[in-house]
């Protein structure tokens, strides 16, 4: 190796170093903060999470979780919420991408009717609660015409009946960001494939089902996560709509850690947090592999 | 031949008018709907223009107090109105001039999430840059652990972030917001996401020309993520005007707690009130919406897509 071409390698090398010196400089402010504010903590909840209390630190393994997992409230709370997004996450899915479906197959006044159902997610909860209260309080609107049909009234807040209407709540905040995320993905699909299964005649539904599910399956899946997510911060609604303890039907894992808090008991509020950290952890790995086997063929 | 062209023909018109007529009813059903989506927002608005006694009248049924003492009167019925009998701006001049809690609390909402939005923007790009420009296993390994705290629901990071926010001794303080606002993840991979489009030969062509790093980060990523920047900005803007479970934990006092918390509180009593104020603390999020929708609906599309 001549004297140049060494010094051309170590003055690579020297630009190397620079560059990685530059990319950690531009990553650490962030990198800091997420240390400090979330990971760092984090470990702080496992351990929390696996003894007797903060000072004395005897390991006590899986007491803590079996003692959140068997304590009713927290039961109450993840049968609630779990079951509100089994509800309310499919619902939202299939209504948006439905919708996404009727505004991409050329409707008119396409951006006006978008900028409609994304309108809610503009508007503070807050004011919108009161408009909730007045259609599905015993004696509102809702009821009102119920009566109006021959029907009895219905008690929404206050019955098995609350989480409908917190879902209608849920669905009309979040249909119109799901439904701008389909629109996009139904646009980006090929033309091509579709008008060559129209002209070997496939039916509307076998294009849909053999084609575009596939183009859309990632975009199912991030609808999905995002929804789920969303779910999850339905607590905001209910609270607002019935303060800190609701109907049962409505007590939801945020109640729960919020009245945890209260009592500041660090052991049940790391233990719970690191239970739904999990069952999210595994919620969305299953959804990422079934999209990897669904969305197979499209790929690229 | 020519007989089969004919026929041919005719399925097209045909399909044509059958496609004319789903759509029709497509539109029907889809418009319908999304009036639906509008009304509650047009109710809040017009409602805050009513006279206090005409809320009373419409809604006293629901919002009745029992401790007004006085005459009373409740209507029998609850009467949904879009349009007031008389444009009244009463509850803006109370809210406005009379109560100056309702100021207080909304300017606490500004106080609480200009900050977040501007410095977790800030931190991103930075951060965004380095994801782009530096790609290694160890930084998209980085980049994946970001997602999965971007996924993660605010009741698993609510603990870590109140541990660490009562080390620091920031608890009650608007610290104690700011700061994991300021480090959330989703800004980052928003901006992450749109940098990495940006092709590489503009920056190879910037580099020979002599830019530095800050140059090129400075002189062209930023200027070409202009609109996921104002994307960005809005989607952390509405999550944080919107935020309810952050003060409730880490603010006791209730003094600093944002509007959209208070809003809860306000009494049965003043009910007329409410709406005012419901629409006094929309007006920034439909200013932002009205100037902004192209930019939210860009950057709601790319965030779609997580392996992308």
């Amino acid at each position: 190796m001549t004297k140049l071409k060494k010094e051309r390698v170590v003055s690579k090398r020297k630009h190397d170093k620079r560059e990685r010196m530059g990319s950690v400089l531009y990553l650490a402010p962030s990198l800091l903060g997420v240390l400090l504010f979330f990971v760092l903590p984090f470990l702080v909840v496992i351990f929390y999470s696996l003894v007797d209390n903060p000072i004395s630190h005897n390991f006590v393994f899986l007491d803590n979780f079996t003692k959140v997992a068997s304590n009713s409230a927290f039961q109450l709370a993840a049968k609630n919420t779990l079951k509100f997004s089994l509800i309310a996450v499919p619902l939202a899915v299939l209504l948006s991408l439905g919708l996404a479906i009727l505004l991409e197959g050329g409707l008119p006044y396409k951006s006006q009717l978008r900028t409609f159902f994304l309108s809610p997610m503009m508007v503070p909860i807050a004011s919108i609660v009161l408009i909730w209260q007045v259609l599905f309080h015993y004696n509102g609107v809702v009821n009102n015409a119920l009566l109006g049909f021959g029907l009895d009234k219905i008690d929404w807040m206050k019955s098995s009946y609350a989480p409908v209407v917190i879902v209608l709540l849920f669905l009309w905040k979040n249909l119109g960001y799901n439904m701008i995320l389909f629109m996009a993905a139904l646009s980006s699909i090929p033309k091509d494939i579709i008008e060559v299964a129209q002209l070997e005649s496939a039916s509307e539904w076998k294009i849909f089902y053999y084609i575009k599910t596939r183009y859309l399956s990632s975009t199912i899946l991030f609808v999905t996560i995002m929804s789920l997510i969303n779910s999850f911060k339905v607590f905001r609604e209910v609270y607002l709509l019935t303060g800190d303890y609701p109907f049962d039907t409505l007590y939801m894992l945020q109640h729960f850690m919020n009245n945890t808090f209260r009592s500041l008991d660090y052991q049940k509020l790391s233990a719970a947090a690191i239970i739904m950290a999990v069952v999210m952890i595994i919620i969305i790995g299953i959804l990422f592999i079934t999209e990897n086997r669904f969305g197979r063929d499209v790929e690229g | 031949m020519r007989r089969r062209g004919r026929i041919h023909r005719q399925t097209i018109s045909q399909r044509h008018r059958k496609k004319k007529i789903k759509n029709i009813f497509s539109f029907t059903f889809v418009g319908a709907f999304a009036v639906l989506f509008l009304m509650p927002i047009i109710l809040t608005i017009s409602n805050s223009f009513m006279a206090a006694s005409e809320i009373t009248s419409n809604y006293g049924k629901i919002f009745a107090t029992t401790d007004t003492g006085g005459k009373k009167f409740i209507a029998e019925t609850v009467t949904l109105k879009f349009i007031p009998d008389i444009v009244s701006f009463h509850q803006y001049i109370t809210v406005l001039l009379k109560s100056p809690d309702y100021l207080l609390k909304f300017w606490n909402s500004i106080i609480l999430v200009a900050p977040i939005v501007i410095f977790q923007i800030v931190v991103a790009s930075l951060a965004a840059y380095s994801f782009t420009r530096f790609r290694g296993r160890l930084k998209e390994m980085l980049f994946f652990a970001y997602i999965i705290l971007m996924l993660m629901p605010y009741q698993v990071t609510l603990v870590p972030n109140y541990l660490v926010s009562n080390w620091l001794k920031l608890i009650d303080t608007n610290w104690a917001i700011w700061l994991p606002g300021i480090f959330s993840p989703f800004a980052v991979y928003l901006l992450t996401k749109f940098m990495r489009r940006i092709p590489e030969s503009v920056i190879e062509a910037a580099k020979i020309d002599g830019a530095g790093e800050w140059q090129i980060f400075r002189l062209i990523a930023m200027p070409l993520c202009k609109g996921a920047i104002y994307s960005v900005a809005i989607l952390v803007f509405i999550d944080y005007w919107n935020m309810v479970e952050q003060p409730l934990i880490l603010l006791s006092d209730v003094e600093k707690h944002p509007l959209s918390v208070f809003l809860s509180k306000i009494n049965a009593g003043e009910i007329g009130l409410a709406f005012a104020v419901a629409t006094i603390y929309m007006v920034p999020t439909l200013l932002v919406f009205l100037y902004g929708e192209d930019y939210l609906v860009e950057g709601i599309t790319y965030q779609g897509g997580i392996k992308g």
